[in-house]
């Protein structure tokens, strides 16, 4: 017995040389880091990671920030996870950036770590990533947007909701694929607002809530009253974008488009609330992330990209009950079957 | 005897004049006066130059009954909160956990009408009552058990936001569903239209809200003793008024008018969301500071805290129509804040 964990921390030393003694323990242990516990993709992610922990029996932790944006709390976890001997961290950052020293330290000490659907900066700081195609995403509802309006797509009055001012890189993601779903020059492809196409009316940030969907909805309104389409970060802003349009009379020939697949958020699609949105499989992302950890612990393989993408793409399916034609979609009654939230 | 030959001729060459104190009737020293006698008066003078700024550069699409009643809608929320946050500042006070209480109340609301089946009248009931319990709790902690309101409401704040996300599981409550079966919880979000102006019921009662409070903080033996327990704690005690009554009743109300901000927080965003109202706290304090009540209690009008939350209002949507990056917006507010108490700390040099 004692030859045996010898030879098996021997392996194991071999394989990653700062590797702490606690691995050397048979059970395997997975962390997951998530931004927030109460945003309900988060949520879903959170299930979906414990189910397939339970059916490969490891042993699971989870960690959360207390807000989106609470980056020291994620950096405590990640010690905790290395002190705690974890194989590996499914990590979604909130400072893709400022985390990156921190992953460094956990991959040193032999950790597998796991972007979940939202790469860090750079992509390569992570050993893999888990996500959604998110210009895909914002590529589908554009395209949609345009074959819904036909011939009109050249006189369109665009309004753009995005997620905040620093324009984190999903926000940018799926901005700029919408715009080129929808046949817009992008100008710089990592930032939006740069854009000169005169059918856009403006961007404003809706901090990905109601309450800010509706202010920004109000002051593009106030802006240019003849606005047609409008793209949304999330649902939530989609849903408070439709108040602002209601208080002005303007919720039946406006073309709201939006990116999650939430169970409110297809809801809303099938009430005509939202005309079509990107739905993307946080639960995927998750259960492949924890198979991943599982792979890595027993025999040392990592996870491999998509082939013509820097990360693991988990798929993203349009959801509408108009579809257009050239663009695959399914409809509300299969998205609510996979909706998450 | 010389000393008293000394001390007569002192007596005759007395002034005769009353004593009084000298004043330099500047035209700053005036300013300083009217200032000080009229708190409001501040922020009034900001807010009618921005209004006159902004509607100079954008003309008619900014300056329109439209758009300038869009403005009071936007900041309708911020205001309600505000108000209550006025009335616990003005006791040298400062309640961190407006924002929490103003979701929680409004998921309780609208839980309590969709899981547990409640009549829509009985749940809003529920949910104003229990917002006022929160801030009578609040005020017991600061008035009985002698706890500094500062670390008394954050504490508060983190439970109630647990509290509501606990409660909630974060599911939002559509507004599709809300409107097909319980519309009152939509109450404030109604409107009515004057020309081209919008007042939604929101509107309405943050204005009625303003004004009422005004009137009793000015008017009323208990508005009075407000002032008097943010002024002087010990000397208002020593001239009867019952401090922990009247801290312990401020903390209350400002819970029930936290829970009221909630219901029309529903009415603005149509659905019951456990998202909302993140920095409630921080934009209620600013609207308050701008407002020209001052931090250390006693001083300043809850009309200041009204116009205020007008400035910021201005402010964002003028530079957003102007297409400025939204940065601008936080940058001059910091801005506005930090003039504001300079301005505050002028005025207090009247009295010194």
């Amino acid at each position: 017995m004692n030859k045996l964990l010898i030879g098996t921390a021997l392996c194991l030393a071999a394989m990653s040389p700062a590797m702490t003694p606690a691995v050397v323990a048979q059970e395997v242990s997975a962390c997951l880091i998530t931004k927030t516990d109460t945003n309900p993709f988060f949520v879903k992610m959170k299930e979906g990671a414990e189910a397939k922990a339970a059916e490969l029996g490891i042993t699971l932790k989870s960690f959360a920030g207390r807000i989106d944006g609470d980056h020291e709390t994620q950096v405590a976890a990640i010690e905790t996870c290395i002190a705690d001997g974890a194989s590996g961290i499914l990590l979604t950052a909130s400072d893709t950036s400022a985390i990156v020293q921190s992953v460094q330290q956990a991959r040193d000490a032999g950790l597998l770590v796991i972007a979940l659907d939202t790469p860090l900066n750079p992509i390569d700081a992570a050993d893999a990533t888990f996500a959604t195609d998110n210009f895909k995403a914002g590529e589908l509802i554009g395209k949609w947007a345009a074959g819904k309006l036909g011939a009109e797509a050249a006189n369109a009055r665009i309004a753009l909701l995005n997620l905040g001012i620093s324009q984190p890189t999903v926000d940018v993601l799926r901005n700029q694929g919408f715009l080129q779903g929808f046949g817009i020059d992008l100008a710089d492809p990592n930032k939006w607002g740069d854009e000169t196409d005169p059918r856009i009316v403006g961007h404003d940030v809706t901090a990905g809530n109601e309450e800010g969907g509706r202010e920004a909805m109000e002051n593009l309104l106030v802006k240019d009253p003849t606005i047609n389409v409008v793209h949304t970060i999330n649902e939530p802003s989609a849903a408070g974008a439709y108040e602002a349009l209601k208080s002005f009379g303007r919720e039946n020939d406006v073309l709201i488009v939006s990116v999650d697949g939430g169970c409110p958020g297809v809801a809303n699609v099938k009430d005509g609330v939202i005309g079509a949105t990107s739905q993307q499989y946080p639960l995927q992302m998750a259960a492949l992330g924890v198979e991943a950890i599982k792979n890595w612990a027993d025999n040392g393989t990592k996870p491999e990209p998509t082939p013509g993408k820097d990360f693991f793409d988990t798929g993203v399916s349009l959801v509408t009950d108009e579809p257009v034609d050239g663009v695959e979609s399914i409809d509300t009654a299969e998205g609510e079957a996979l909706c998450w939230g | 005897m010389s000393n008293q030959t000394e001390a007569d001729g002192g007596l005759v060459a007395r002034a005769d004049a009353v004593a009084s104190f000298e004043h330099q009737h500047t035209i700053l020293s005036r300013i300083q006066h009217a200032l000080h006698s009229n708190p409001a008066l501040v922020p009034l003078i900001v807010l009618v130059l921005s209004i006159a700024v902004f509607g100079a550069l954008l003309g008619t699409k900014f300056f329109s009954s439209f758009a300038l009643t869009l403005i009071l809608q936007q900041v309708a929320i911020v205001g309600i909160v505000g108000a209550a946050q006025s009335l616990v500042i003005l006791t040298a006070g400062i309640d961190l956990s407006v924002g929490a209480i103003m979701v929680l109340s409004s998921v309780i609301m609208g839980q309590f009408t969709f899981r547990l089946g409640l009549p829509p009248a009985v749940a809003v009931a529920c949910g104003l009552a229990i917002g006022t319990f929160i801030g009578f709790v609040n005020g017991w902690l600061v008035a009985r058990i002698k706890l500094p309101p500062f670390i008394v409401t954050l504490g508060m704040w983190q439970i109630a936001l647990a509290s509501n996300f606990l409660y909630s599981g974060n599911e939002t409550i559509r507004a599709q569903d809300i409107e097909a079966s319980a519309p009152l919880l939509q109450f404030f979000g109604q409107s009515i239209t004057v020309g081209g102006a919008v007042f939604t019921y929101g509107v309405i009662f943050f204005i009625l809200l303003v004004l009422v409070l005004a009137y009793v903080l000015r008017h009323t033996a208990w508005g009075r003793h407000v002032y008097a327990v943010g002024d002087d704690p010990e000397a208002a005690e020593l001239s009867g008024v019952n401090t922990k009554r009247i801290l312990m009743s401020v903390y209350a109300l400002s819970g029930l008018i936290c829970a009221f901000a909630g219901w029309a927080l529903i009415g603005r965003i149509g659905s019951v969301s456990p998202t909302s109202g993140q920095f409630s706290n921080i934009e209620s304090i600013t609207a308050v500071v701008i407002g020209g009540i001052s931090l250390f209690g006693g001083r300043g009008s809850i009309l200041g805290m009204f116009f205020g939350a007008l400035i910021v209002g201005v402010f964002s949507l003028g530079l957003r129509l102007l297409g400025a990056d939204a940065q601008w917006t936080y940058l001059l507010i910091g801005v506005l804040i930090i003039g504001a108490v300079a301005v505050d700390q002028w005025i207090r040099k009247v009295s010194a």
